[in-house]
């Protein structure tokens, strides 16, 4: 059931203006349900209303209440589940806060969980989304080509389609635990540092270190870096089976949108 | 030095780049504080050569010198190319420098035969013992056994490798002779039963004492070349399937035959590697692996060779219609998954979406169901019965074979003349 169904066209939309925080979405689920009025849009605080809006809440997002409808789902359902909610968040779709709203309603609503309902097109958009995001986060593990720099650290950039960086760190941090690292999304400003003890994310304070090119400025590396970088390059020309050529295939499985960090592939 | 090192890396890349293996799964590891690497259990591929063949781990030759002259083989003795050898000390350090960066998931060594098998199996250890052992490296380690090696040699391997294979390359030993004289499957089989017996050592010991060191905790894997030699389907799959039936044997690959000695008039002519055989073969050992299929049900005496044209699950229903039409919203999960066009993911959601209610045609769809095959074998409450029964096998198989342009101004739904009178 879609919400187009649950409406006709005359009635009147209630509008939830909230912080577009993952607090204050939780926080507008448990607004909705002591109000007992659901909303039919979720908008960011400041944006323009629809036409016909019956009724406008403004939501406060308050941990207390977030926490309380977090614990819920939790109890409810499975821990693959929570994890799915994590990633769709995660994925900064225009819809797919409305979307988080509908599936987790729906799963408070019923008596078990839904979640395995996938003929429910929210439980399948939902699917499909947290499948998208993961893969997004699979690419990172896949495809993060480090720099040891001239201090010692191995640096990263990286540019994901989806936020999906955070769930690629503990990754880093089991596999690379005795050098120090970065990783740091470009597009979204921000990363993780770690510095041999623990993981910190962090924001470069004004000024970017990384060039247009998105590579590190050949001063700032370490004297052997171009050595190996070379060495990379060579082996991963070498493998290559002429025979076989097939370089729709190598799209398909390595997205160009990633080439622009690959040392293979400059 | 760099240069030089550098030439060995090409050389000895080009020598390992025709084995097919390049998994690193198998193996679930946790990184230890402060040490460097772990394995993520279902293997991450790091890059994709133009190809678009994964690139996974330092696929890499200690050697490509070699005492043998297999027909088949690039590396043969008696070819002319640029030989090289690695030291223990810069493999090792290629493997630590390439995995900091993220650039592998571990180490595949494998080696040409100098001087014996013996001598070439104690360096190939060497360097994954100083891995594991000098500089702590936790991430995956795949070693290849060298045939005619030592016992001893191959049990102390496997403490440090997660994944040890041998070759079988030709599917007959009648084959095995005549393209590679020096070699026989007694020195194939023996390094797999040793690696076989000491997994079943390292389980029974693991039972009383928790201590006890791994030993190739992602088991073995092996390859056969398809199309060099005039097996047919029937025997190549016959004998993957026995090899499956060894608990610890986790992939077969099949490599399609590249003639790189054209030269030898005992190898056959090809213009082009064997690619659509090759795909079937791989269609099939899927099959076995997660379809439950048995290797009878695939090719017999009447069909000993896979269908080219079609994959080989559609040719099993095909040939057996009498299976059909499933109802999906009651068969049972190993039934389902016989059905064209339904995977194992979509087989799964399905048997779970039914709990919660009836699936129609359009919510097989949206779940993933490739409806343009799947239709003619299922039957869901509101599909009409135009199944694989109605329709007969070679109506659906010219249905689903037609070359798309062919049907030009004609769509689909209005092919359903459903009288195949040719």
């Amino acid at each position: 059931m879609n919400r187009s169904q649950q409406h006709s066209p005359h009635q009147k939309m209630n509008a939830y203006l909230y912080d577009k925080t993952f607090e204050g979405l939780l926080t507008a689920v448990f607004d909705a349900y002591s109000r007992k009025i659901f909303p039919d849009v979720l908008l960011a605080e400041g944006s323009m209303l629809p036409l016909f809006t019956e009724e406008v809440y403004t939501v406060y997002t308050q941990d207390d209440k977030a926490d309380r409808v977090w614990k819920g789902i939790e109890k409810k359902l499975t821990a693959g589940a929570c994890r799915m909610i994590r990633a769709v968040w995660l994925s900064e779709e225009a819809n797919a806060d409305q979307l988080l709203f509908r599936f987790i309603r729906k799963n408070l609503d019923s008596p078990t969980s839904i979640e395995t309902n996938f003929g429910d097109q929210d439980v399948l958009a939902m699917m499909k989304l947290a499948k998208s995001v993961n893969f997004e986060a699979e690419h990172i593990r896949q495809f993060v080509r480090f720099q040891k720099t001239a201090d010692g650290v191995y640096f990263a950039p990286i540019e994901p389609k989806y936020n999906a960086l955070p769930l690629s760190v503990e990754y880093f941090h089991d596999r690379f635990s005795d050098q120090e690292w970065v990783v740091y999304d470009t597009r979204r400003k921000y990363g993780y540092h770690y510095d041999l003890k623990k993981v910190e994310q962090f924001t470069f304070n004004g000024k970017d270190p990384i060039s247009i090119s998105g590579r590190l400025h050949p001063d700032q590396l370490d004297k052997h870096e171009p050595l190996f970088e070379d060495f990379w390059k060579s082996y991963i020309k070498t493998l290559t089976i002429r025979e076989r050529f097939n370089p729709k295939l190598q799209r398909q499985h390595m997205p160009v949108r990633f080439w622009k960090y690959l040392i293979e592939k400059q | 030095m760099n240069d030089q090192l550098l030439d060995k890396l090409k050389v000895l890349a080009e020598s390992a780049k025709y084995d097919v293996s390049c998994s690193s799964s198998g193996t679930t590891r946790k990184g230890k504080p402060g040490q460097l690497g772990n394995a993520a259990g279902w293997g991450i591929c790091h890059s994709f050569t133009e190809d678009g063949r994964c690139v996974s781990l330092l696929k890499i030759m200690m050697t490509n010198y070699c005492i043998y002259d297999c027909a088949y083989c690039i590396n043969r003795r008696s070819n002319d190319l640029r030989r090289a050898t690695f030291t223990v000390q810069e493999l090792v350090n290629l493997t630590i420098e390439f995995y900091r960066r993220n650039y592998i998931e571990g180490l595949f060594l494998s080696s040409g035969v100098i001087n014996s098998p013996d001598y070439t199996m104690e360096r190939m250890m060497q360097v994954i013992k100083d891995l594991r052992t000098i500089h702590h490296y936790n991430g995956y380690i795949h070693v290849k056994a060298i045939p005619g090696a030592s016992r001893a040699l191959i049990e102390e391997a496997g403490l440090y490798a997660d994944r040890m294979s041998v070759n079988i390359e030709i599917p007959t030993e009648e084959s095995l002779q005549l393209l590679a004289p020096e070699k026989n499957y007694q020195s194939v089989f023996q390094p797999m039963k040793a690696i076989q017996q000491g997994i079943a050592v390292y389980q029974e010991e693991k039972q009383t004492i928790r201590s006890t060191p791994r030993f190739v905790p992602a088991g073995q894997s092996t390859q056969m070349i398809v199309g060099a030699t005039p097996e047919n389907d029937k025997q190549i799959l016959t004998l993957a399937s026995s090899l499956y039936h060894q608990e610890n044997m986790k992939r077969v690959y099949y490599s399609g035959f590249i003639p790189v000695n054209e030269y030898d008039k005992r190898l056959p002519a090809l213009k082009q590697a064997p690619l659509v055989r090759e795909n079937r073969l791989y269609q099939a050992d899927w099959l076995m692996r997660f379809y439950e299929f048995g290797v009878h049900e695939i090719v017999d005496e009447q069909h000993p060779d896979l269908d080219l044209t079609i994959d080989p699950k559609l040719s099993w229903a095909l040939r057996h219609p009498e299976f059909f039409p499933v109802d999906v919203n009651r068969a049972d999960y190993s039934q389902i998954l016989r059905v064209p066009g339904i995977g194992v993911k979509s087989a799964k959601l399905i048997v779970m979406a039914r709990r919660h209610g009836r699936l129609d045609a359009d919510k097989l769809k949206n779940i993933g169901i490739v409806m343009k095959k799947a239709t003619f074998f299922i039957t869901c409450h509101q599909l009409t019965a135009f199944t694989v029964q109605e329709a007969t096998p070679e109506y659906v198989r010219q249905l689903l074979t037609a070359k798309p342009a062919k049907k030009r101004g004609v769509p689909l739904n209005q092919l359903s003349l459903a009288f195949p009178d040719e």
